[in-house]
């Protein structure tokens, strides 16, 4: 019988491009080039003025840790509990669900607000998850 | 909409609540819709106006052979039940059907009947929340609390209180699931869930169901049972994606059902005599309390802590033991209606005295969705 697998995202047109990003090392968000709001997730409008004119652009990759649990019971499927869900602010603004890597999933080392960078994991040779560790310096 | 021009004439919950493995999903609906119809004096064919979640209103109807000239399907939760009794009290009103029975039932536990949840690959949450091992509401509902503590400087300890305060609720009522008396250290003691929070502050797995008949005001007179008046609704929804929130300091849905309800009520924090919050988890009365007006969220934990909550205290809240103790069955907005009715009654097991107005909020999905109800037996 074959592990269970980790939940794998199925992209749409309106997404691909993040999944492309993330798989060439690229964090890609988008910014209203209207009002200059920029959001999460992708859609190719903007969720704040309705502009249509939207660009894409790579992200800095830096944030900060805003909130999280860590999961014991029950695990998702190709997860080993202890693990944290997290979700990160990121220095553009907008906010996204992640794990934290490089970083004892523990209420002791996972501290509100504390600097984070992205990494990049691949699921498989079409999907790269963004993940996020503990910020170097 | 005007206030106090619909009201409940008919309310019933499942003849048996808890585990019930002889009977499916669609058969628990009928038989709260049974009670419920009994409890008015009604007949199957005076109901003229439908409304249920998950399940389909022609599911449902056809089941229990009602011929609706209206229906409502809203789906949005828990607190779906708070938005069917708000979209048929102005139905009542605009003339579109006389008499509306609401239900819910939920095979929670036994899982007969009911078809399995599941996220979509290619929706927003399968991309953007599934692949980090989110995995039932336990992993997702609880995300923001840790940062809504950083914010308002709350203790795990007064969270673990919700739970032991509604614990002492739910000893006063034969039919809650759990009945024994807890402390805050047995609380802080059950085995962990998702990190901050334990057993004892998620709610139980449970199957039931429950159903309301609603009518008008001015035919509300002739049924059997004391009326209970829709005096203010309120509902909104923000995002199905709980990490998408506008912030975790509060809800955006709660901020905005609870205060339309109370303004179009005519209502004051001081004139409510009683309260449900939906507590699917032990953070959610904090939220309510704040996001309603009662206080300020950084006053919520004492306040339950210090047991203004509890029995004899100056605001009952969750007087059935809720969600945590009383029943939950997935969808639990429909337990918090049927224990406000009964309070408006009088009937309560655990009867606030004298009470004349109440505050039912609820909440659906992870903070997606939100609906708030006032009731008053006082027209």
């Amino acid at each position: 019988m074959a592990e269970p697998q980790r939940a794998r995202p199925k992209p749409t047109p309106e997404t691909q491009h993040f999944w492309d990003g993330t798989k060439a090392g690229e964090l890609r968000l988008q910014r209203c080039d209207a009002c200059a709001h920029v959001y999460f997730p992708p859609r190719p409008f903007c969720p704040s003025c309705a502009s249509r004119k939207v660009s894409v652009f790579k992200a800095s990759g830096k944030g900060f840790l805003y909130s999280y649990v860590i999961n014991h019971r029950p695990a998702a499927p190709g997860f080993t509990p202890p693990y944290a869900i997290a979700v990160v602010e990121l220095a553009e603004g907008p906010r996204m669900m992640s794990n934290i890597i490089d970083c004892p999933q523990t209420p002791e080392a996972l501290e509100l607000d504390m600097k984070l960078e992205v990494a990049f994991e691949a699921l498989d040779d079409k999907i790269t998850l963004p993940v996020f560790r503990p910020a170097k310096g | 909409m005007r206030k106090n021009q619909v009201a409940v004439v008919g309310a019933a919950e499942t003849t048996e609540l808890g585990v019930i493995p002889n009977m499916s999903q669609l058969q628990l609906h009928a038989d709260a819709a049974l009670n419920a119809i009994a409890d008015a004096g009604l007949k199957l064919s005076d109901i003229d106006g439908f409304a249920t979640a998950v399940e389909t209103p022609q599911q449902v109807c056809h089941y229990l052979g009602i011929k609706p000239t209206w229906v409502d399907g809203t789906s949005v939760g828990g607190c779906s039940f708070m938005l069917h009794v708000r979209h048929a009290a102005a139905a009542i009103e605009a003339g579109l059907c006389k008499t509306v029975l609401i239900t819910h039932a939920e095979s929670g536990k036994s899982m007969i009947g009911k078809a399995p949840r599941s996220i979509p690959a290619d929706s927003l949450q399968g991309q953007f929340e599934a692949p980090y091992g989110v995995y039932g509401p336990p992993s997702m509902f609880p995300i923001p609390v840790l940062r809504f503590m950083k914010t308002y400087g709350i203790t795990h300890e007064q969270l673990a209180s919700v739970a032991v305060v509604q614990r002492e609720w739910a000893a006063k009522n034969p039919r809650a699931m759990m009945k024994d008396p807890i402390t805050v250290a047995d609380v802080l003691n059950s085995r962990m869930i998702a990190y901050p929070f334990r057993l004892l502050q998620c709610c139980l797995v449970t199957d039931g169901g429950g159903a309301l008949i609603l009518t008008s005001a001015d035919r509300a007179r002739d049924f059997p049972r004391k009326p209970v008046y829709i005096m203010g609704t309120g509902e909104s929804v923000e995002t199905p994606m709980v990490s998408q929130m506008e912030t975790f300091n509060s809800s955006r849905a709660f901020k905005t059902a609870g205060p339309l309800a109370f303004k179009e009520a005519g209502i004051a924090h001081g004139d409510v005599d009683h309260l449900m919050i939906y507590d699917a988890f032990a953070h959610l009365p904090l939220f309510g309390l704040g996001d309603l007006g009662f206080m300020p969220h950084e006053e919520t934990g004492s306040f339950i802590a210090d047991g203004n909550t509890r029995p004899g205290g100056k605001l009952p809240l969750n007087t059935n033991g809720g969600g945590l103790s009383y029943m939950h069955s997935g969808m639990y907005g429909m337990y918090a209606l049927q224990e406000s009715v009964r309070q408006m009654r009088g009937i309560a097991p655990a009867q606030v005295p004298n009470a004349k107005i109440s505050v039912c909020h609820g909440v659906g999905g992870m903070f997606a969705a939100s609906g708030t109800i006032v009731f008053t037996n006082e027209r």
